[in-house]
């Protein structure tokens, strides 16, 4: 029974971990799949975060946080739209950009408007998003088996965690079952093709990148209103490139997002878990290995052993109207 | 990179706007020194006069430089192959490793004028090592080498707390680096140069990687305006298919661009880990390589306006510090920001000008433009 309470536990954190990958995984694939190759991810959750956070303690309302926060967010993505759309910059030197001025700006503001070092102050109750019991919970609790399965990993988490997940059936829909979706990605395959359907390809692109801007200021309202109770300074700590390996391995397809982010969250929740202490059959393996793992195996992945990963055609392209 | 724009005159396509985007970036940055409630004019007088007014601060500013010159000349180098090395950090974090090693197996024994040989080549060829294997991937299998290089610099980040925490931390210690080097492994100091001039200095880290940098400079000039290798990695860079059809192997070209480059980046820690800590730590490189890109960018690739860059970010670094010292409400993280803008303005965002400036040249001598302009002026 141990060991079935110690794999429902790695499973709970799983999940808590993985969603602001899975956020942030679906937040790039729209931009991609339009052909905007975004980098800058990492920043804009950072930015989520800071605003979410700030807005909802100086507020004293989660809701008004998640707004901030997704304001703030689409405002960077639209930064990146300005420099990689409309004036054909290089993409991946705007998210870099974006990046850099999300980290420096976040620790910048937070010191100077709450003087806690960076962090923004401790939310209370009411200013974060709580977990959510699900009816029945308590009496399913000692029920064995189903009983953890349902208590623990069902229910009891935020609406953001419910959100996530929710929006990986949406996507699918909305990319493959909408007129929007499939202009979407037929942007990122041929934009000059959609030019010549009369579609604006620039306002396509921008839509998209609005899309990527909520997803990632959900992502980053997510990790300091609902995982922290508060910002701290790079609480990103590379999610956002996590999420960019999460997106390649699973080929810019939803559905393969969220497996992806799964098994990147777990890797995340078994290296926790396992900190110092022996596997069975393998021994002692350091926190390190399982840290790299992720990136280890999108190179592998994009080395093309494992299957292979082939991005959208226009990728990183800017595009120029004939004339 | 073809550009749908038309030709300037060469002073204004490397001097004016470049300072056009650079003014941008610092305006929008002053901005945000009043957003914190500072004056950005005051901010600016710090940071210039915590630069360059005293000795001290002349010879801080060149050791920031030193590593910049560095990481600028190795994204600049892959670039020209039109390759983005965003690996410039990882590299040059493995290129430590190879440091350590010849320090830490030779510092009792031998001067330091026959390690720091020695220690170029170990650091040259760490960093080149590990920008063989996302060139490789890129050249064989196609792997992009953006993403490839971005995981590279994660995989170099937990492989090295891997190794100062365990084999290189020193029995008994608590602190995650290597013992600190004896005294053959530190490099000469260079502050009297600067003393030459009259300043007084206290104590500062420049070093002789400061002339190792300038050399490097020099050798990237040579290499890729000067030889044939060069020539073929802008042929390359320029276009892959007149690339193939010139009978330049891909393969070739794509792997040796980015092991100069890695060697570059591996270069650079020469400067903070012989020149200054003698010891290797944890998360040494500290972004340097990143403040490459920026560096790059804002030198348009050419070694002299990579030294200038360099320098001009040196400057950032070492003033930043005495502004953080001033105004408490600005932290060194202001440089960051400054950073992303600088490189947002002067690489994202650096045509966003061009079409104004074009309008201005051909109103005033449309020779100066070219037949192109008309055409250019709409895009």
């Amino acid at each position: 029974m141990d060991t079935f309470n110690a794999i429902i536990q790695v499973l709970d954190s799983t999940i808590r971990l993985s969603v602001p990958l899975l956020l942030a995984c679906l937040a790039g694939l729209y931009s991609e799949r339009a052909g905007i190759f975004d980098i800058g991810l990492e920043g804009k959750m950072l930015v989520g975060a800071f605003a979410g956070a700030s807005a909802a303690a100086v507020f004293h309302s989660a809701l008004i946080g998640l707004g901030m926060a997704i304001l703030i967010s689409v405002a960077f993505a639209l930064v990146h739209g300005f420099a990689s759309i409309t004036h054909r910059g290089n993409q991946i030197v705007s998210g870099v950009a974006i990046n850099f001025i999300a980290a420096g700006s976040t620790i910048i503001l937070g010191q100077a408007w709450f003087q806690q070092g960076g962090r923004t102050p401790a939310l209370q109750p009411g200013e974060r998003f709580e977990a959510i019991n699900w009816p029945g919970a308590d009496a399913m609790r000692d029920v064995p088996i189903i009983g953890p399965i349902y208590d623990e990993l069902i229910s009891g988490h935020s609406i953001l965690v419910y959100f996530a997940f929710a929006m990986v059936p949406i996507t699918w829909w909305v990319l493959f079952r909408t007129r929007f979706g499939l202009r979407l990605r037929a942007v990122g395959e041929n934009p000059a093709a959609v030019d010549t359907a009369g579609i604006s390809v620039a306002w396509l692109r921008y839509r998209a990148l609005i899309c990527t801007g909520i997803l990632t200021g959900v992502a980053g309202a997510y990790l300091s209103m609902v995982q922290n109770g508060g910002f701290v300074k790079d609480m990103t700590a590379g999610k956002g490139y996590i999420a960019l390996a999460a997106l390649i391995f699973a080929k810019w397809k939803p559905v393969n997002a969220m497996f992806a982010c799964l098994l990147f969250g777990f890797l995340d929740a078994a290296a926790i878990r396992l900190q110092g202490s022996p596997l069975p059959i393998i021994g002692k393996v350091p926190v390190q290995f399982m840290q790299a793992l992720p990136y280890v195996l999108t190179v592998i992945l994009l080395a093309g052993f494992i299957g292979k990963a082939i991005p959208p055609r226009a990728g990183g392209v800017p595009y120029v109207k004939e004339r | 990179m073809s550009t749908p724009y038309a030709k300037l005159p060469a002073w204004a396509d490397y001097g004016l706007i470049p300072l056009i985007n650079l003014s941008v970036a610092f305006i929008v940055a002053g901005f945000v020194v009043l957003l914190v409630g500072e004056n950005p004019l005051r901010a600016a007088v710090i940071l210039v006069e915590g630069a360059f007014g005293k000795g001290t601060g002349i010879a801080f500013t060149l050791f920031y430089a030193t590593t910049f010159i560095f990481t600028g000349l190795s994204v600049a180098v892959a670039a020209h192959c039109s390759l983005f090395n965003i690996g410039t950090e990882g590299q040059a974090y493995i290129g430590g490793l190879g440091i350590a090693l010849v320090c830490l197996s030779f510092d009792s024994t031998l001067p330091w004028w026959v390690i720091f040989p020695m220690a170029i080549v170990a650091a040259a060829a760490f960093g080149a090592l590990w920008g063989l294997i996302p060139a490789y991937l890129q050249a064989k299998r196609g792997s992009h080498i953006v993403i490839t290089t971005i995981m590279f610099n994660f995989i170099a980040a937990s492989v090295m707390v891997y190794l100062l925490v365990g084999a290189l931390k020193p029995a008994g210690s608590q602190a995650p680096q290597t013992r600190n080097f004896l005294a053959g492994a530190e490099l000469p100091k260079l502050n009297w140069i600067i003393e030459l001039f009259g300043a007084k200095i206290r104590s500062a880290p420049l070093n002789i990687c400061f002339l190792l940098a300038l050399v490097m400079a020099f050798l990237v000039w040579l290499l890729i305006w000067r030889t044939r290798l060069g020539y073929e990695m802008r042929t390359y860079g320029h276009s892959p298919k007149a690339a193939r059809y010139a009978g330049i192997s891909e393969t070739r070209i794509i792997i040796t661009a980015m092991m100069i480059s890695g060697a570059l980046a591996g270069m650079m820690a020469l400067n903070p880990v012989m020149g200054d800590q003698h010891n290797v730590a944890i998360d040494f490189v500290s972004g340097a390589g990143y403040v490459g890109i920026a560096v790059a960018l804002m030198g348009r690739l050419h070694p002299v306006g990579i030294v200038l860059a360099a320098i001009l970010f040196g400057m950032l670094y070492q003033g930043g510090a005495e502004l953080a010292f001033e105004m408490p409400a600005i932290s060194r993280d202001m440089i960051v920001i400054i950073q992303g803008l600088v490189i947002l303005f002067a690489g994202a965002l650096e045509h966003m000008f061009r079409p104004y400036i074009q309008t201005l040249f051909a109103s005033f001598s449309p020779k100066s433009v070219g037949m192109q302009a008309v055409k250019g002026t709409g895009a």
